[in-house]
């Protein structure tokens, strides 16, 4: 399986604060299920937020795509984000747009025409459970509800690669397994799924997943094998 | 699932649709458009009777013969003009009669004027073939060639003032014109760093989906357009119409000299084009203002 991305010894940091990741090297298998776990501040976000091109590394190599992240020129980053669908661990709804709008932006910001847009939506809003919600504004929705319309917009334009940053975080047990379903059928389908989450109990229904372990900014591998890690039994 | 072309879809423009920042934009640029047509047609009304009181007054002089004894001095004004026709400078000759000359001069002499105890100088107005200024310097020449001590004046000389005050106040509007063009762009700018403030969020979440600076630009430049072209139909509308009633009153004045004052048919067109010269200025501004803030984000 080709690597969708590679990280090798990246280092970050905000400012001239201590650095939030250091070290940092791993691969990610094109069409795997990943899941990123650690501790609240091990630094998960900014691990996440390197492979959505939201920052980029004070230090190391990022390739994505097969291709070097880190001295992208600024103008190809859109067409690499396009790839990558993102579920922000604060949502990051667009306020004044209806459920329905939210989760059209991101075929809207691809330039697909407004005829093409109405059935995924209707899909996708179908899909999370939120049919006859479609035209509620983000505050008026509970933070489960905000949740699932965040994961509709991640998903719908069938990105390459899906990064969610705590995505079960506001649900109930049962929408958080089911949305997890929901991230292995997209992952069935050839999407390459990161996942970061501390919920253990979760981690274990998914002994498939390949697990990264972070903690103080660094990737735990004591034994080597999370480099390109092989399913593990994970401590319940 | 095809590519729209151009985009511009009501939902688009709904992403920026509570732009607070931006809608303040309608009022500012209906005042400064109504403050701008209203200078423009100042300047433009302005340099047409300048240009109409050049026509008038070039090539005319008016020759003045002083005598107190009004028999020499009506002897004198016959040679004169006799000598006046008889030039090929000179197109035509017209002597002043007493009935006009005691109304001319009427407002500072009073009823007095016409009286005939009052030394009255004769006055003939002449019509040069040219306005060149060498023709009615060999036209003073023949004339004091005929009578040595007469007055020989260029009526270009007595209302030069007159055209340079308007040339002036036509230079003055012109540089209203320009400080308000620079103003709105100030405007425009803050308001829009303002909404881009106000939509931070919003643009980076777009960012992340993967829209370009120009798509997120444009969205601005839309919103805006949209605000400026409502606010400037309506200022230029309302000077429009402000400038035809002051036009309709100043003709009503009848003077010669206002009345040149009056708007030709490409003046009206340029006032008309004002409000959409603004908007295409807010509208690149806007542009410039987003994409050089745009830069400096990832």
């Amino acid at each position: 399986m080709a690597n969708i991305v590679q990280f090798e010894n990246v280092g970050l940091r905000y400012g001239t604060g201590q650095e939030t990741l250091s070290d940092v090297s791993f691969a990610l298998a094109a069409g795997a299920f990943h899941l990123l776990t650690g501790p609240s501040g091990a630094g998960k976000t900014s691990l996440l937020r390197l492979l959505y091109l939201a920052q980029r590394p004070s230090r190391g190599i990022i390739r994505l795509f097969g291709e070097d992240a880190v001295m992208m020129p600024r103008d190809r980053l859109p067409g690499f984000r396009r790839r990558i669908g993102v579920v922000f661990q604060d949502f990051r709804l667009v306020p004044h747009l209806s459920a329905w709008d939210n989760i059209a932006l991101p075929l809207r910001v691809a330039g697909v025409v407004e005829a093409d847009i109405q059935q995924p939506v209707r899909e996708m809003l179908a899909w999370v459970g939120l049919a006859d919600r479609a035209q509620s504004r983000p505050a008026t929705l509970s933070g489960g509800e905000q949740q699932r319309v965040a994961i509709a917009r991640a998903v719908i334009a069938r990105p390459e690669m899906l990064v969610a940053d705590e995505p079960t975080g506001n649900v109930d047990p049962d929408m958080a397994e089911r949305l997890l379903h929901l991230f292995e059928s997209l992952n069935r389908l050839g999407t390459t799924v990161v996942v970061a989450t501390h919920d253990y109990h979760l981690l274990n229904r998914f002994p498939a997943a390949r697990m990264m372990r972070l903690d103080k900014g660094r990737l735990i591998d004591p034994t080597g094998s999370l480099r390109y890690p092989p399913a593990v039994g994970i401590p319940a | 699932m095809s590519a729209a072309k151009g985009g511009g879809s009501t939902a688009d423009r709904r992403v920026l649709d509570e732009a607070s920042g931006v809608r303040a934009m309608t009022w500012v640029m209906a005042i400064m458009v109504f403050l701008t047509v209203l200078a423009t047609a100042l300047g433009l009304g302005t340099l047409t009777a300048r240009a109409m009181l050049d026509r008038q007054l070039a090539g005319r002089m008016t020759i003045q013969v002083v005598d107190g004894d009004p028999a020499r001095r009506d002897a004198v004004a016959a040679r004169v003009t006799a000598r006046l026709k008889g030039l090929s400078d000179v197109a035509r000759v017209r002597s002043v009669d007493d009935a006009t000359l005691a109304r001319l001069l009427e407002p500072w002499l009073g009823s007095e004027a016409g009286s005939t105890e009052l030394p009255m100088p004769a006055l003939i107005d002449v019509d040069l073939r040219s306005a060149d200024p060498a023709a009615a310097t060999r036209v003073a020449a023949a004339v004091r060639a005929v009578a040595p001590g007469i007055a020989a004046d260029r009526h270009e000389r007595w209302m030069s003032p007159v055209s340079g005050v308007m040339t002036m106040l036509a230079a003055l509007a012109g540089g209203l014109v320009l400080l308000m063009a620079v103003a709105t762009g100030a405007v425009v700018l803050l308001a829009v760093r303002a909404a881009l403030e106000a939509h931070r969020g919003t643009i980076e979440v777009m960012h992340m989906l993967g829209a370009t600076d120009v798509q997120v630009a444009r969205l601005f430049q839309r919103r805006l357009a949209l605000d400026a072209l409502v606010g400037g139909i309506g200022g230029g509308v309302a000077a429009l119409a402000v400038a035809g009633l002051v036009g309709r009153r100043v003709e009503a004045l009848g003077s010669e000299l206002l009345g040149g004052v009056a708007m030709t048919g490409g003046d009206w067109v340029v006032l008309a084009l004002v409000p959409f010269g603004f908007v295409m200025l807010a509208m690149l501004t806007a542009r410039r203002a987003v994409l050089t803030d745009l830069r400096r984000t990832l």
